[in-house]
Formats: C-alpha cells, sequence, structure tokens
C-alpha cells in the first residue's frame, strides 16, 4: 500500500479544486435544509462533520437515468416505419468526497446484482467503473448508526478508494484501491506517517462507542420463518404511512422501474429509482397484487436484505447500517427493532 | 462491435401480422428487422419476451410460438392495463422493440417420453402453446399428449383459427371446455378441474402441466392432488409484474427466488418450497 498522506483542514480547498478541475466532483453540503451530494462549488462548504442526510447513491445510480433515446421515422405517406434506438452507456468521471463508510458500502451490495454474470449492467458498470470513493471514516457516532450489526464498521474502507480519518488539524489519507492512488499525487497533501497512529486512536474510540452488537446472524431463517406470520408483520407496519422515504435514502435499495417518456416521434426510456413500499409497486394489471398491504411490503424490505440477498450473496447482508431508515422514517419505524423481534421470536 | 451487451436495449421488430383473437385478446406476430439477430435466436418453449412500443412501455408476455417455427415470433396480449390497451392500437408494418429470451424454458429434456397433459385457461393457453406446438413437432419423442383448454365461453377462446386442427388430430386427443353452455358448441361443458376429473389421467409417467387464473389453478392442482399426481410431476407457469426482467429490479421475487430468471415455470413441488406469496 502506498505511503500515508496528510491533508490539513487550510489545504483541503486546493484539493477539492484540484480535482475538481479534472472531473466531476460531489461533496456533500446544505441544500433546503438536508445535507446532499452535489458538484463542488468552491464558494459553498462542504459539510463534513455528520452523515448527509441522502447518501451518494445518485452518483453511480441517478434517480433517473435515460437507457436509450427512440426516434420513429416516416418518409413519404408509403414509406415503411423505421424505429432506431440510440442508448448512451458513457458514464462521467467522478469522485465522491466525503462520503461516511457506510455511503460507500452500499455500492457493494448493488455490485453483487449489476455486475452479475449472467446480466452484467453496462450502464451501472460505466458509471461505478469511472467513480472514485474518497470516503471520511467517523469520529462520532449517532444513535442510529448500527454499521457494526452488518459486518461493517465506523473505518470501513470496503466500497471506497481513499480513506480520510480525521486527525487535529485535518485527515490521515489512506489509499484503499488502486483507483485511489492516483488522487494522491496532489501537492496539498504531506507524508502522513506522523499522524497515523493518532488516526487508528479515532477509529478504535469511534468504534468502542457504538458499543457490542447483538447477535442478529441468525436473520435469514429467523424472517423466514415469520414469513407467514401477518400478526407478526402487521405489528412491525402498524405505524408506517407508505411514504418510501426509507428505500430512498437507502444507500443499498436498488429497486427500479423503467417508464417510457415522450410525446410525438421521439423520446427516451428511463430507468428510475422505485420503492417496494409503494402499493402499485407490484400491482399487476389484472388488479391482482401479491404485495396487497403495509404489513407484506415492510416484510419483502427487511426480509429482502436480512433474508433474501443475504441467502442468494454468501451471507453478505443488504443493509450497512447507515440507520437513515431510522433516522428519516416520519414515524419512527425501526429496521433494527424489527429483526431484532425477529430473530427472538424464532429463538422462543 | 465494441459496445457492450446491454440488456436493457430491445431487437427493434416490426409486426408482420395481428390476430384479433378474442374481444381482448390480440395475437402479434414479429420478425427481428436484423435478420442476421433473427436467424441466430433461440429459445426453449415457456420463455418469455419483454414486448414494448417506444413511448408506451413494456411489458412480459411468453414466447407462445415455438422454437420449431421461426418465421415469426407470436406474442397474445390480453388488454387489461396501460400497456397492453396501447399494444392493441398496433398494426401491421408498426415497430416494436423486444427483449428476449428471459426466464427459464419448461424442462423438455426431462419431459421427453413421458405423457403429458396439458390444462390450460383463458389466456393460460399462451405458455402452453409453444411449448404444444413444440411436441406436436416433435411427436415421436413424447407418449401421450392430451390438452384439456377451457375459457369462460366460446367466444372468449384464442388460437380459434388451430382449434380445428387440435381437435381432429388423432395423435393427440384435444378437450374444449366452456363455463356455461352456449348455442353452437359442440364440445364440453363445465370447469376445467370438474372436466378434468372426468378426464381421469393416469399420473404414472404422466406430467400434467397447467396455467390459467389463480382460482383455476388452484382447483386443478386440488384435482391433480385428487387423480394422484406428485408434485414433481405438476408444471405451471407463473405470471408477476415485471420491469427488468434479468432478476433486479425487484418487483417479481417470491423470497429469494425471481420469476424473471429461476422462473416463469416451476414445478409444483418447488412452488411448495417458496415461501407463500403468489
Amino acid at each position: 500500500m502506498a505511503a500515508v498522506k496528510y491533508i490539513s483542514r487550510e489545504k483541503l480547498p486546493e484539493w477539492l479544486k484540484a480535482l475538481a478541475a479534472e472531473r466531476r466532483l460531489l461533496v456533500p453540503v446544505e441544500e433546503g435544509g438536508a445535507v446532499v451530494f452535489r458538484a463542488y462549488d468552491p464558494a459553498k462548504a462542504p459539510v463534513f462533520g455528520s452523515d448527509a442526510t441522502a447518501p451518494p447513491k445518485g452518483s453511480v445510480f441517478p434517480a433517473s437515468k435515460e437507457l436509450f433515446s427512440y426516434t420513429y421515422g416516416k418518409e413519404g405517406e408509403d414509406a415503411k416505419p423505421t424505429l432506431t434506438l440510440d442508448p448512451k452507456t458513457t458514464a462521467e468521471p467522478t469522485v465522491v468526497f466525503g462520503s461516511k463508510p457506510c455511503g460507500a458500502r452500499g455500492f457493494l451490495i448493488f455490485d453483487r446484482v449489476y455486475m452479475g454474470k449472467k446480466f452484467p449492467d453496462p450502464y451501472y458498470i460505466a458509471a461505478r467503473e469511472a467513480t472514485v470513493f474518497v470516503t471520511m471514516a467517523c469520529d462520532t457516532v449517532e444513535n442510529t448508526c448500527f454499521c457494526h450489526w452488518v459486518g461493517s464498521g465506523p473505518a470501513d474502507p470496503a466500497g471506497s478508494d481513499l480513506l480520510l480519518t480525521p486527525v487535529a488539524g485535518g485527515w490521515l489519507v489512506e489509499a484503499v484501491s488502486a483507483k485511489g492512488e492516483p488522487l494522491l499525487a496532489s501537492p496539498a497533501l504531506t507524508d502522513g506517517a506522523a499522524k497515523a497512529a493518532e488516526a487508528e486512536e479515532v477509529k478504535a474510540k469511534t468504534r468502542a462507542a457504538l458499543g457490542e452488537a447483538p447477535d442478529i446472524s441468525t436473520s435469514k431463517e429467523a424472517l423466514l420463518a415469520r414469513f407467514d406470520d401477518m400478526d407478526f408483520w402487521r405489528d412491525q407496519s402498524d405505524k408506517c404511512i407508505s411514504c418510501g422515504a426509507c428505500t430512498y435514502l437507502c444507500p443499498t435499495c436498488y429497486c427500479f422501474s423503467i417508464t417510457d417518456e415522450g410525446s410525438g416521434m421521439s423520446g427516451k426510456r428511463l430507468r428510475s429509482w422505485d420503492a417496494c413500499m409503494h402499493f402499485q409497486f407490484t400491482l399487476e394489471a389484472s388488479g391482482h397484487n401479491p404485495r396487497p398491504t403495509k404489513a407484506h411490503r415492510l416484510k419483502n424490505r427487511v426480509g429482502h436484505k436480512f433474508s433474501y440477498y443475504p441467502t442468494l450473496h454468501d451471507g453478505l447482508i443488504a443493509c450497512c447500517g447507515c440507520g437513515r431508515c431510522v433516522k428519516s422514517c416520519p414515524v419512527s419505524v425501526d429496521i433494527r427493532e424489527i429483526v431484532q423481534n425477529a430473530v427472538a421470536k424464532a429463538k422462543a | 462491435m465494441s459496445e457492450p451487451f446491454n440488456p436493457y436495449l430491445p431487437e427493434v421488430a416490426t409486426i408482420l401480422e395481428t390476430v384479433q383473437e378474442t374481444h381482448n385478446i390480440m395475437t402479434f406476430r414479429v420478425r427481428f428487422d436484423d435478420e442476421a439477430k433473427m436467424a441466430a435466436f433461440k429459445f426453449g418453449p415457456g420463455q418469455v419476451g419483454q414486448l414494448s412500443a417506444a413511448g408506451i412501455g413494456e411489458a412480459t408476455f411468453v414466447i407462445n410460438s415455438p422454437p420449431t417455427r421461426m418465421d415469426y415470433l407470436q406474442f397474445s396480449v390480453m388488454r387489461t392495463g396501460e400497456v397492453t390497451a396501447k399494444l392493441h392500437n398496433l398494426v401491421a408494418g408498426d415497430k416494436v422493440g423486444v427483449r428476449a429470451p428471459l426466464g427459464k424454458p419448461f424442462p423438455v429434456e426431462d419431459l421427453k417420453g413421458k405423457d403429458i397433459v396439458f390444462v390450460g385457461g383463458g389466456i393460460g393457453m399462451a405458455p402452453l402453446r409453444t411449448l404444444f406446438l413444440y411436441m406436436l413437432d416433435n411427436r415421436a419423442d413424447f407418449g401421450k399428449i392430451r390438452l384439456l383448454y377451457g375459457a369462460r365461453s366460446p367466444l372468449d377462446m384464442a388460437f380459434s383459427a388451430e382449434l380445428p386442427e387440435w381437435t381432429s388430430r388423432t395423435d393427440i386427443e384435444t378437450t374444449l371446455t366452456i363455463d356455461r353452455e352456449a348455442d353452437g358448441w359442440e364440445h364440453k361443458v363445465g370447469l376445467i378441474p370438474n372436466v378434468l376429473l372426468e378426464m381421469a389421467p393416469k399420473a404414472e409417467n404422466c406430467v400434467a402441466i397447467t396455467c390459467g387464473p389463480p382460482i383455476m389453478i388452484k382447483f386443478t392442482l386440488e384435482a391433480l392432488k385428487k387423480l394422484e399426481f406428485p408434485d414433481e410431476q405438476i408444471l405451471t407457469t407463473l405470471e408477476k409484474r415485471m420491469k427488468c426482467g434479468i432478476g433486479i429490479c425487484g418487483r417479481c421475487n417470491i423470497g429469494s427466488s425471481y420469476v424473471c430468471v429461476d422462473g416463469p415455470v416451476y414445478t409444483y413441488a418447488q412452488l411448495k418450497a417458496l415461501p407463500n406469496e403468489l
């Protein structure tokens, strides 16, 4: 691994400007009372202290992405119609700077699905390959954080290319992947060896602040065991108002819809974020709905993350423990409680 | 070709012919515009495709023509929702998009040498048609073939142009039924499960293959159990709302099984092992 570097608070804008000169640079900034990832603007200070309200999911997986544009043609009354489809799979080189480890780790869950062997997704792969994650390890924890429950932690480098750890006066900078190393070339960075021990202390202290994680290793079986127990799911989902905030703010929720938009002879086919918490998500044209109530839908959301996905992907839980769904739920549905309730019920 | 394979990009195809099967079912016969791709196209009976018209959207339909007849790919569309209503407005010469083949086909190799009883209800005949015709085109590979096809009324019976051949062939046994008496109807009257019990196919060395509306499937399965068909010898093909068709978008999963890639064909034994979310 390359030598560790150090970036001071004072020098940070210089590094950011250099990065922004070469590619799209996304940083967390305040906008409308929330912290969201937007293109870097030197006039607007990034918010690095607390975790962003929304994760950087859109950097690689935009809320709405054009799959292709289409054009119908017909030259003259007797001519045969034509249809031309024009896909754009290319992606803009991007740096996501200042996400917490959970926000970057979310893409590990995507990777298994979108970079599968059978149907590798050219849109996702192009964007993933074009994006570098410069992640900031946490030095504080919130009571909604539970990354340590799901095999992660406040300094988890998985899914990141560079890892920054807050130390006095700035950040220690470590390369995690070969993709991250070229970013260390900036003259704004200095040698960080002297700060390495301090960074390790910060990591250990933050990890300790999270405390012990409960044992949810049986979540796969425990949730399946509750599948037909709709009383359980009605209890868990009683408060839910099916708003879908949990899915839109989730770094690992990867479901989508495909729709067409156009007028006259041309338009485009779009892939857009969708939410399994909505009634329409599985509603069939016949009127039949395999997940007709919010209890069925919450069961699918929790089941997918803590049972079905790990079943298909070597036990990997499809949750990064960021706690956004807990923090942003308007009625305080808490996925941690649901998983623990299911696990407890299976043991009882 | 520098572009990687794009599973979301349909093949542009032209509608060669449409057939108004019933008041709400229309059949589309389409061919890819790229003849080389059409010539290279391979699929198995039971695999599905996403049929789309740009600007209208996509929906999933079984390719109901058999792989033994490649003059065109046939889709039969029941007018039910927004996309299907608009698809019904298309005419011969119009362009459509096809993403296919998707999903797993019927286990054709395992069916060789077996007696087969098809039980199709309404539009559920479409996914059976592809396998049924495939078997007719490879008749010597299979044992006794019986088809029970039912619809609400004679006017609701799709593929009516083919029914005279199906009922008159001597190397198969075709039974047609409708729910209630109708003028001029010369075949059975009665609900599919009851007619199936009358037919009483022997389960030994026989596979039952059924598709239809959920309520018909439910009672057909009960009838098959009365006839002592083991769960492994009952095949069905499921329908779910799908968007991607490649196991990603999250609609069609039953627990960890994605109908669009692991199905749509399942044995009753496989279905019973899945969580209960049909």
